[in-house]
C-alpha cells in the first residue's frame, strides 16, 4: 500500500474521469460520481500523513521508475513535509469544489465534471512529481481544463478571461522548459534529487545559472501571482466557476517556489531574495488597498489574495525556518480559508444573482448560518487568534521581523491590519447594515445541507489549526533543504552519499 | 538488376497497382453509380502497402536499382508514417466527400498514386528519382488542391499551388543539375563522398549554389518561410480533406528528403546550411505565428499555423545526426496525427461545402456535439503542445535537441513563439467551448451522425495524439533507428557543428 499510494491518489481521480466519460449526462450522475471520485480520494490522501514517518529524513512513498528511455524520463514520485500536507488539501478541496458547483453548474455536467477531476489529477501530479518533466508535464497539464472551464462557463466573457489566464500562465513556462532542458543537457538527468546535487556541487557556471533560476522563479511568480505579475488573477476569479477559482491561485506557484526554485537555487534564490521581499512588500500593500475600493465581491477577494500570498512570499524568501515554516502553514491556511469563501460568496451569488457588493446589505437575520461562517471565515483570514491565520501570519512576521528587516515586517503588519479592515467591512456591507431591496424582495434560502456539510468541518478544520498547529509544524518541518555544501551533504541522506560518490569517481 | 530489387520498392508497387485498379474500375462504371466502394479499395490497398512497409524492416538494410532506392528504418519510419496518413484521409474522404461529388474515382486514384510518390521520395538515393517522386506526389496535390471546381478558390488555390510548385521545383533540378555538374553524379552517397574533404573539393562556388537551390525548392515543399506565400490561399480553397493530406503528407516525405540532403549528401557543409536552417526556422515560426494571430478563417489560421510547425522542426535541425534527424522525424509523426485530427474535426463541422469558415462561426460546439467540440480542443491543445499529447514531445525533442547542441536562443524563441501560438489555437478552443447563443452558426450544422469510417479517421487521429504524449518511446527508438541508418560516411569534422555553439552557447 505505501509504495502504491501515490499512484492511487494521481489516478483515481483520472478513473472517475473515465466513468464520467463512458455514462450518460443524465441529471446529477456525473455531480455524484465526482463527489464519490473526490471523498474517496480525499480518504487516500489521508492515508500520507498516517504512515508519514517524521523518523525518515527523505522523500518518502516514493516510487521511481524508468517512463522514457532516452532521455531519460522516469515516473519518479514522492512527498516530503513540504508536500505532504498540500497533497492532503487538494483532496479536502475537491469535495469542496464538487459541492459548490452542485446548483450552480446547470448545463454540460459530464464535461464539468470530467474536467474538474482532470485538473484534480494535474494537481497532484504537480504536487509528487521528483521528475522534472513530469513535473513540467502536469504543471502545464493543470492549466488546461481550468481555461476550458472558464471559458464554457464564465459570467459574462468567459473566453477572454480563459485566454488571458493561459496566456499568463503559459507563455512564461517557455523559459521554464528551456531551462530545464538546459539543466539535462549539463546533468543528463531529470531526477530532482540528482539535479539539485549537481548544482549544489558548484559544477555548473554561475553566471548561466542565474538566467535559469530566473527563468524558473518567473514562471512560478506569475502562478502565485506576485506583484506585478498579477493582471490575469482578477478576471480569473470573476469568471470561473467557484470550483475553478478556489484552486487557481497559489498553492501550485507557492510549492513550485519552494521546492523548485528556493529547492534547487538556493545561492541564486537568496541572492534575488531582497528583491522578491520587495515586491512582496509593495504586493501586500498593494492587494489590500485596492481590496478596499472593490464593488465586486469576487475582485475583492482576487486582490485580497494577491496580499496574503505575497505575505507568504516574504515567509518564503526570508529564510528563517520560523519564516518557511509559517509559509508553508500559511500556504494551507490561505487555500482553505479562501474556499470557505468561495463557496459562500458562490451561495450568496447563485441566490441572489449579483455579485456587486453595494446590492446586499441585512442577509444575517435572513441567513444566519451564512452570516456566522461568513464571519469565522473572515476572522481566519484576518489572523484573529486562536484561529489558523493567525499562526502562519504570526510565524511569517516574526520570521521577517528576527531574520530579514524592520521595516518589511512592519509592512507586513500593516497589510494584516488593512486586511482585518476590508473584511470587517465587507461582512458589515453584506450581512448587517440596514435591510437592502435584495433581502426584502428575494426569498431567504439559508445554506442547503450540503454546503453546511462541506463549511462546518472547515470552520471546525480552522479552529483546530489555530490551537494545535504543532500537529502540522512538526511533520513540515521534516522536508528536504537545499543542500549547502557537498561536503555536508553525506550526513544528510543515503542517496546523496551515492550521488556524491558517484559524481566524485567521475 | 536483380529480381530482389522489386522488394525495396514493394509499397508503391502495391500502391501504383491500386492506383490503376481504382481508375480502370471507375472507367468502367455506368455514370451514376455510386464510386464510395472506390475508396474502400484504395484503403485496402494503402492498408496492405503499409503491411508492405512493415515488413521491409526484414530486409537487409540496402539500396536496390543501380543504387537509386534504399530501404532501411528511415525509409520504413517514413513509408509507414506517409501510408497511415494517407489511410486515414481515405476514411475521412469516404464521408466526408458529398456522394454527388463528380470524379469520386479520380479522387481516390490521385490521392493513393500521391502516396506512391511520397514513399519513393523518402527512399530515393538517386537525385533524379528524387525528382520523379517529388512530380509523381506534387501534381496529384496540385489536382487535388483544386477539386471544389464550383467554388472560385478551388481552382485559385490549384493554379498558384502548381504555378509556384512548379517553379520551386524548378529550382532543385537547377540544384540537382549544378551538383551533377560539379561532381559528376547524381548518387546521394557518391556526392557525399566526393565532397567528403570539403573545403578542399573543386567547384565549391557549384556546390554551394546547388545546396542553396535545392534547398530552396525543398523548403518550398514544407512551407517555411520565406516560401511560404502559397499556404494559406491554397489550403483555404481546397477540400479540407485534402488539406489534412496535404499539410502532412507531403510535408513529411519533404521533410524526409530535407534530412537526407542536408545530413547524408552534404553533411560536411554544415556550418554552410547550419546557419541557413537557424535563421528559416525562426523566421518560420514568427512569421507563421504572428500571421495566423490575425486571422478570422479557421483554415487559413490552421494553415498559417503549418508554417510555424515547420519551424519548430527545423529547431531539430541544429543538432548533429543522429539526435537531430530522430526528433524531426519523431515531429513529422506526432505533427501529422494532431493536423490529420484538427482538419478531420474541421472537415466533419463546416461539411464539404464550408459554410462555416470562420473562429466564430465554431462557437458553441462543445454545446452542440460534445464529442466533436472536445476532440477539436484536444487536437488543438496538442498542437499547443501541452504535455501528455504528441505536440508536447514532438516539440520537446526537437528543441532538447537543440538545447543539447548549444542553441539556446533558438530553443528560447522557439518556445516562447509557441506561447504566442496558444493565443490563435485557444480562440478556436474556446471559441468553440462558449456557450451558444441565437446567432451561432454551428447551431445548424447537419445534425445526420458522423459515419463510421470517419469515425474510425478520428479514433486514429485521436488515439495516435494521445499515445505518441503517453508512451513516445516506441516511436522514438523508430525515429531513432532510422536517424542512426541515415549518418554520414564520414564523421564530419569537429569544427563544423561547433558553428552554432559559438554564437549562441554563452
Amino acid at each position: 500500500m505505501n509504495d502504491s499510494i501515490l499512484t492511487i491518489i494521481l489516478l483515481a481521480p483520472l478513473a472517475g474521469a473515465l466513468v464520467i466519460a463512458l455514462l450518460p449526462d443524465r441529471g446529477k450522475l456525473p455531480a455524484w460520481i465526482a463527489l464519490l471520485t473526490s471523498l474517496a480520494t480525499f480518504g487516500f490522501t489521508l492515508h500520507l500523513p498516517a504512515h508519514f514517518d517524521r523518523a525518515v529524513h527523505g522523500f518518502q512513498f516514493e516510487i521511481n521508475r524508468p517512463w522514457i528511455e532516452n532521455p531519460a524520463i522516469s515516473y519518479h514520485v514522492g512527498v516530503d513535509g513540504l508536500s505532504l500536507w498540500l497533497v492532503v488539501l487538494v483532496g479536502l478541496l475537491a469535495p469542496a469544489g464538487v459541492i459548490a458547483s452542485w446548483n450552480a453548474i446547470k448545463e454540460r455536467r459530464k464535461t464539468f465534471y470530467l474536467l474538474f477531476l482532470v485538473q484534480q489529477t494535474a494537481m497532484y501530479g504537480v504536487f509528487i512529481s521528483l521528475d522534472l518533466i513530469v513535473y513540467y508535464g502536469f504543471w502545464e497539464l493543470s492549466l488546461v481544463p481550468m481555461a476550458i472551464l472558464i471559458a464554457m462557463y464564465g459570467r459574462k466573457d468567459g473566453a477572454k478571461a480563459a485566454t488571458k489566464f493561459f496566456l499568463f500562465t503559459f507563455i512564461p513556462s517557455a523559459p521554464l522548459l528551456v531551462a530545464i532542458l538546459w539543466l539535462y543537457a549539463k546533468t543528463g538527468t531529470f531526477n530532482f534529487t540528482e539535479v539539485q546535487q549537481y548544482i549544489a556541487s558548484g559544477a555548473l557556471p554561475a553566471g548561466a545559472l542565474f538566467w535559469v533560476a530566473l527563468a524558473f522563479l518567473f514562471a512560478f511568480a506569475v502562478k502565485v501571482p506576485m506583484f506585478p505579475l498579477h493582471g490575469w488573477l482578477a478576471d480569473t476569479f470573476a469568471e470561473a466557476p467557484v470550483a475553478m477559482a478556489m484552486v487557481v491561485a497559489g498553492k501550485l506557484g507557492l510549492y513550485s517556489m519552494l521546492r523548485f526554485h528556493v529547492g534547487l537555487f538556493p545561492v541564486q534564490a537568496r541572492h534575488i531574495a531582497p528583491l522578491l521581499i520587495a515586491l512582496a512588500g509593495v504586493g501586500i500593500l498593494y492587494g489590500a488597498c485596492l481590496a478596499l475600493v472593490q464593488r465586486d465581491f469576487w475582485r475583492l477577494l482576487a486582490f485580497a489574495a494577491i496580499g496574503h500570498l505575497s505575505l507568504i512570499v516574504m515567509g518564503i524568501y526570508g529564510f528563517t525556518l520560523t519564516g518557511s515554516d509559517g509559509a508553508i502553514y500559511q500556504i494551507l491556511n490561505n487555500e482553505m480559508i479562501d474556499a470557505a469563501l468561495f463557496v459562500l460568496f458562490g451561495a450568496l451569488e447563485l441566490r441572489y444573482a449579483t455579485s456587486q457588493i453595494a446590492a446586499y446589505g441585512g442577509l444575517a437575520a435572513k441567513l444566519p448560518q451564512a452570516a456566522t461562517l461568513f464571519v469565522i471565515s473572515s476572522l481566519a483570514m484576518v489572523g484573529l487568534p486562536l484561529l489558523n491565520g493567525f499562526i502562519g501570519e504570526f510565524l511569517i512576521l516574526s520570521g521577517t521581523f528576527t531574520g530579514v528587516s524592520r521595516g518589511w515586517a512592519i509592512v507586513g503588519a500593516i497589510g494584516v491590519i488593512l486586511s482585518a479592515a476590508y473584511m470587517l467591512w465587507l461582512v458589515q456591507r453584506l450581512f448587517y447594515g440596514g435591510e437592502s431591496e435584495l433581502a426584502r424582495t428575494k426569498p431567504a434560502i439559508d445554506l442547503h445541507f450540503a454546503e453546511q456539510a462541506i463549511l462546518w468541518p472547515f470552520a471546525v478544520l480552522m479552529l483546530v489549526m489555530g490551537v494545535a498547529p504543532s500537529i502540522w509544524i512538526t511533520q513540515i518541518e521534516n522536508r528536504i533543504e537545499p543542500p549547502v555544501m557537498v561536503s555536508a551533504a553525506p550526513a544528510l541522506h543515503p542517496s546523496m552519499t551515492i550521488a556524491v560518490s558517484r559524481e566524485g569517481r567521475q | 538488376m536483380n529480381p530482389g530489387d522489386a522488394l525495396r520498392i514493394l509499397p508503391e508497387i502495391i500502391l501504383t497497382i491500386t492506383g490503376v485498379l481504382v481508375m480502370l474500375v471507375d472507367a468502367s462504371l455506368a455514370a451514376g453509380t455510386t464510386r464510395r466502394p472506390l475508396g474502400w479499395v484504395a484503403s485496402l490497398g494503402t492498408t496492405i502497402a503499409l503491411w508492405a512497409s512493415l515488413w521491409q524492416l526484414s530486409l537487409p538494410a540496402g539500396t536496390g536499382f543501380y543504387g537509386t532506392v534504399e530501404t532501411s528504418p528511415f525509409t520504413v519510419f517514413f513509408h509507414v508514417l506517409i501510408c497511415g496518413i494517407v489511410l486515414v484521409v481515405l476514411l475521412l474522404s469516404l464521408d466526408a466527400l458529398p456522394e454527388e461529388t463528380h470524379h469520386q474515382g479520380e479522387y481516390y486514384a490521385l490521392v493513393v498514386f500521391g502516396a506512391v510518390g511520397m514513399c519513393l521520395l523518402t527512399g530515393a538515393v538517386e537525385l533524379l528519382v528524387v525528382f520523379i517522386a517529388l512530380e509523381i506526389s506534387s501534381i496529384s496535390t496540385y489536382v487535388l488542391a483544386g477539386y471544389r471546381k464550383h467554388t472560385g478558390q478551388g481552382p485559385e488555390a490549384a493554379i498558384k499551388y502548381f504555378l509556384l510548385g512548379s517553379f520551386a521545383t524548378g529550382f532543385l533540378l537547377y540544384g540537382i543539375a549544378l551538383i551533377f555538374g560539379a561532381t559528376g553524379t547524381t548518387q546521394v552517397y557518391e556526392i557525399a563522398h566526393a565532397l567528403a574533404s570539403v573545403p578542399n573539393v573543386p567547384n565549391l562556388p557549384l556546390i554551394l549554389a546547388s545546396l542553396a537551390l535545392m534547398l530552396v525548392g525543398i523548403l518550398f515543399k514544407v512551407s517555411a518561410a520565406p516560401f511560404h506565400v502559397w499556404t494559406p490561399d491554397v489550403y483555404e480553397g481546397a477540400p479540407s480533406p485534402v488539406v489534412a493530406l496535404m499539410s502532412t503528407a507531403p510535408k513529411a516525405a519533404a521533410f524526409a528528403l530535407l534530412l537526407r540532403v542536408v545530413y547524408e549528401m552534404f553533411p560536411t557543409l554544415r556550418s554552410v546550411w547550419s546557419p541557413l536552417l537557424w535563421g528559416v526556422a525562426v523566421l518560420s515560426m514568427t512569421i507563421g505565428n504572428l500571421a495566423a494571430l490575425r486571422q478570422q478563417n479557421v483554415k487559413r489560421m490552421l494553415a498559417y499555423s503549418s508554417i510555424a510547425h515547420a519551424g519548430y522542426l527545423l529547431a531539430a535541425l541544429a543538432a548533429a545526426a543522429p539526435d537531430g534527424i530522430a526528433a524531426a522525424a519523431f515531429y513529422t509523426a506526432a505533427y501529422a496525427a494532431m493536423n490529420v485530427g484538427v482538419f478531420a474535426v474541421v472537415a466533419l463541422v463546416s461539411g464539404y461545402d464550408e459554410d462555416l469558415p470562420l473562429i466564430q462561426d465554431f462557437r458553441g460546439l462543445v454545446f452542440r456535439s460534445p464529442l466533436l467540440g472536445g476532440l477539436l480542443i484536444f487536437f488543438l491543445v496538442s498542437l499547443v503542445g501541452i504535455p501528455f499529447t504528441g505536440g508536447f514531445f514532438g516539440k520537446f525533442y526537437s528543441f532538447s535537441a537543440a538545447v543539447g547542441a548549444g542553441a539556446i536562443w533558438l530553443a528560447v524563441i522557439g518556445l516562447l513563439n509557441s506561447g504566442l501560438a496558444a493565443a490563435y489555437y485557444l480562440r478556436l478552443a474556446f471559441s468553440a467551448a462558449r456557450r451558444p447563443d441565437e446567432s451561432s452558426a454551428v447551431m445548424r450544422m447537419r445534425s445526420t451522425p458522423a459515419g463510421i469510417t470517419v469515425g474510425a479517421a478520428l479514433l486514429f487521429a485521436a488515439a495516435a495524439t494521445l499515445v505518441l504524449g503517453i508512451a513516445p518511446g516506441e516511436v522514438l527508438h523508430a525515429a531513432q533507428e532510422g536517424a542512426h541508418t541515415l549518418q554520414p560516411l564520414e564523421e564530419p569534422q569537429p569544427s563544423a557543428p561547433m558553428v552554432l555553439d559559438n554564437r549562441n552557447g554563452q
